[in-house]
């Protein structure tokens, strides 16, 4: 496989071994970050349509949601996977855009729902007293409502974030080489604490990202709701 | 001229009739007190005034200039906001902005519509300068010159409301409005609210006051508007309205705020 197993060859089987969770732990990683950044904004453009005053768009929005929500995610990933090839003849660049694509859209329409819920809590009165001030409709919702609602899905977000982190380990199943996957080719071979030391990994990565969101709302704690 | 009029606005939710045909004009500096019972429609009026609810039927006029007409199609963003800014009104439950520190409250929307201005970028510095300097001025006005940095979440609600007034100032509004401005406080900061309201009645803001106090509608108000069930069923001066009523409900109204 992968260079650093062979570059850690020298040290050792198991030096070689942790080289192998690592490089798979990347996938993950890559995986995590990717689908964050594209699953934050495209959400946002569901919210706005599921939120649309034209019923059209916001029945389309509301039904694409429950769709994704309502099946497996890993069901998705197939769907992405085989699906283009299948029916369009498109194959997919690899399997890592696949998975980038499925949690994409998973993700989005999670963090449509919390966007949607943290928009509606925010009182009527916030927008009528920016509009009573001259504020234009978009001025009231990026200098008013954003920070409020951002304040208030910090922590249903975190939520997500973690439960992300585990869920890049599902791309294993249309073969992305994560960890866990990493980890499983040792247990062929008879050596199986590679598996559970995959759990290091993830709980790593949750401890910091509980570190940051901790940060987070100290630093928006500054005022309330 | 008058600096307000209002023509024979209706408003309904669904299938119930609020307002009923409500017409009444003032003149600048005029101070009008609106009285009348839960549910007659004051609210609703305040807020049909306002741009927050759209009236179903009518026309209101600012210095004989129509802003609203019921039968008029879409109005351009800019010159909805200019209409807008004839008015300020100030709120029952505040609503200042809780991210924001008293005096940002206040410069949020005056240095949005600074940065329209063709000259915002030459004159930058300056023009932030004179906005920051207008906020802190109109706080120390209303006593809260140590505050000009705290959050609405570290004040109090007499303190909210007066940071809320001095927000509804700070854009010069034509004409101001309040919409029951003590009904969420305590009776003793009710008093240092009403303490406000009159400092700004000697300085001859125009002004409608949406009140159950009527003791201070007497005091304050030029004239009483007394609504009842959507329509105006008393307009006068105090004298007139609250000791000789012409209309049985207002009598009956009175006598139950009195005791
Ligand atoms: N958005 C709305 N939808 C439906 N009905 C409404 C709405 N707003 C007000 N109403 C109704 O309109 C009537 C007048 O309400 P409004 O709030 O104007 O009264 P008010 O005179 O301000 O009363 P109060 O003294 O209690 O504040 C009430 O019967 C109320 O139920
Ligand atoms: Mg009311």
């Amino acid at each position: 496989m992968g260079s650093l197993f062979e570059y850690f060859s020298a040290f050792g089987p198991n030096a070689a071994r942790w080289a192998s969770l690592f490089e798979g732990f990347g996938q993950n990683l890559l995986l995590f970050f990717v689908t964050l950044i594209t699953a934050i904004p495209i959400g946002l453009v569901i919210t706005y349509c599921s939120m649309s005053r034209f019923k059209p768009l916001m029945l389309l929005s509301r039904t694409f949601v429950w769709i994704i929500r309502g099946t497996p995610l890993m069901l998705q990933l197939f769907v992405v996977w085989f699906v283009p090839g299948l029916l369009f003849d498109v194959h997919m660049k690899s399997r890592m855009t696949a998975a980038m694509i499925a949690f994409s859209i998973n993700y989005a329409a999670y963090f449509s729902e919390i966007y949607r819920g943290g928009i509606e809590s925010i009182p009527k009165g916030q927008y009528e007293a920016g509009q009573v001030l001259g504020m234009t409709k978009a001025q009231v919702f990026f200098r008013v409502v954003l920070m409020q609602v951002i304040k208030r899905i910090t922590a249903p977000m975190g939520n997500e974030f973690m439960t992300l982190v585990k869920d890049t380990s599902l791309a294993r199943t249309i073969a992305v080489a994560e960890i866990l996957m990493s980890a499983e080719r040792f247990t062929k071979q008879g050596v199986i604490w590679p598996l559970f030391a995959t759990a290091l990994f993830f709980l790593a990565m949750c401890g910091l990202l509980t570190l940051l969101l901790n940060h987070i709302e100290k630093k928006l704690s500054y005022y309330n709701v | 001229m008058a600096i307000l009029e209002v023509k024979n606005i209706y408003k309904s939710f669904g299938d119930v009739e609020v307002l009923k045909g409500i017409s009444f004009s003032m003149e600048r500096g005029e101070i009008i007190a609106v009285l009348g019972s839960s549910g007659s429609g004051k609210t609703t009026l305040l807020r049909c005034i306002n741009f927050l609810e759209r009236a179903t039927k009518g026309e209101i006029y600012v210095d004989g200039n129509c802003i609203f007409d019921a039968e008029e199609g879409r109005v351009s963003t800019a010159e909805m906001r200019a209409r807008q800014l004839n008015f300020g009104l100030v709120f029952q439950s505040f609503n200042l902005f809780p991210q924001y520190t008293a005096l940002e409250n206040l410069t949020l929307a005056a240095r949005l519509q600074a940065k329209e201005k063709p000259d915002f970028k030459k004159n930058k510095k300056l023009i932030l300068k004179n906005i920051n300097e207008r906020a802190a001025f109109l706080l120390g006005k209303m006593g809260l010159e140590d505050k000009l940095d705290a959050y609405p979440c570290e004040l109090s609600g007499g303190q909210q409301q007066r940071v809320s007034i001095a927000r509804a100032l700070m854009l010069s509004p034509k004409i101001l409005f309040f919409d029951e401005p003590t009904s969420a406080l305590d009776p003793e900061i009710t008093q240092e609210i009403l303490k406000i309201i009159k400092r700004l009645a000697a300085r001859h803001v125009t002004m409608i006051i949406v009140t159950h106090e009527i003791e201070f509608a007497r005091n304050v108000a030029d004239r009483i508007i007394f609504m009842n069930d959507g329509i105006v069923i008393e307009d006068g001066t105090p004298e007139d309205v609250i000791n000789n009523p012409k209309n049985e409900r207002t009598r009956a109204f009175l006598s139950k705020m009195m005791d």
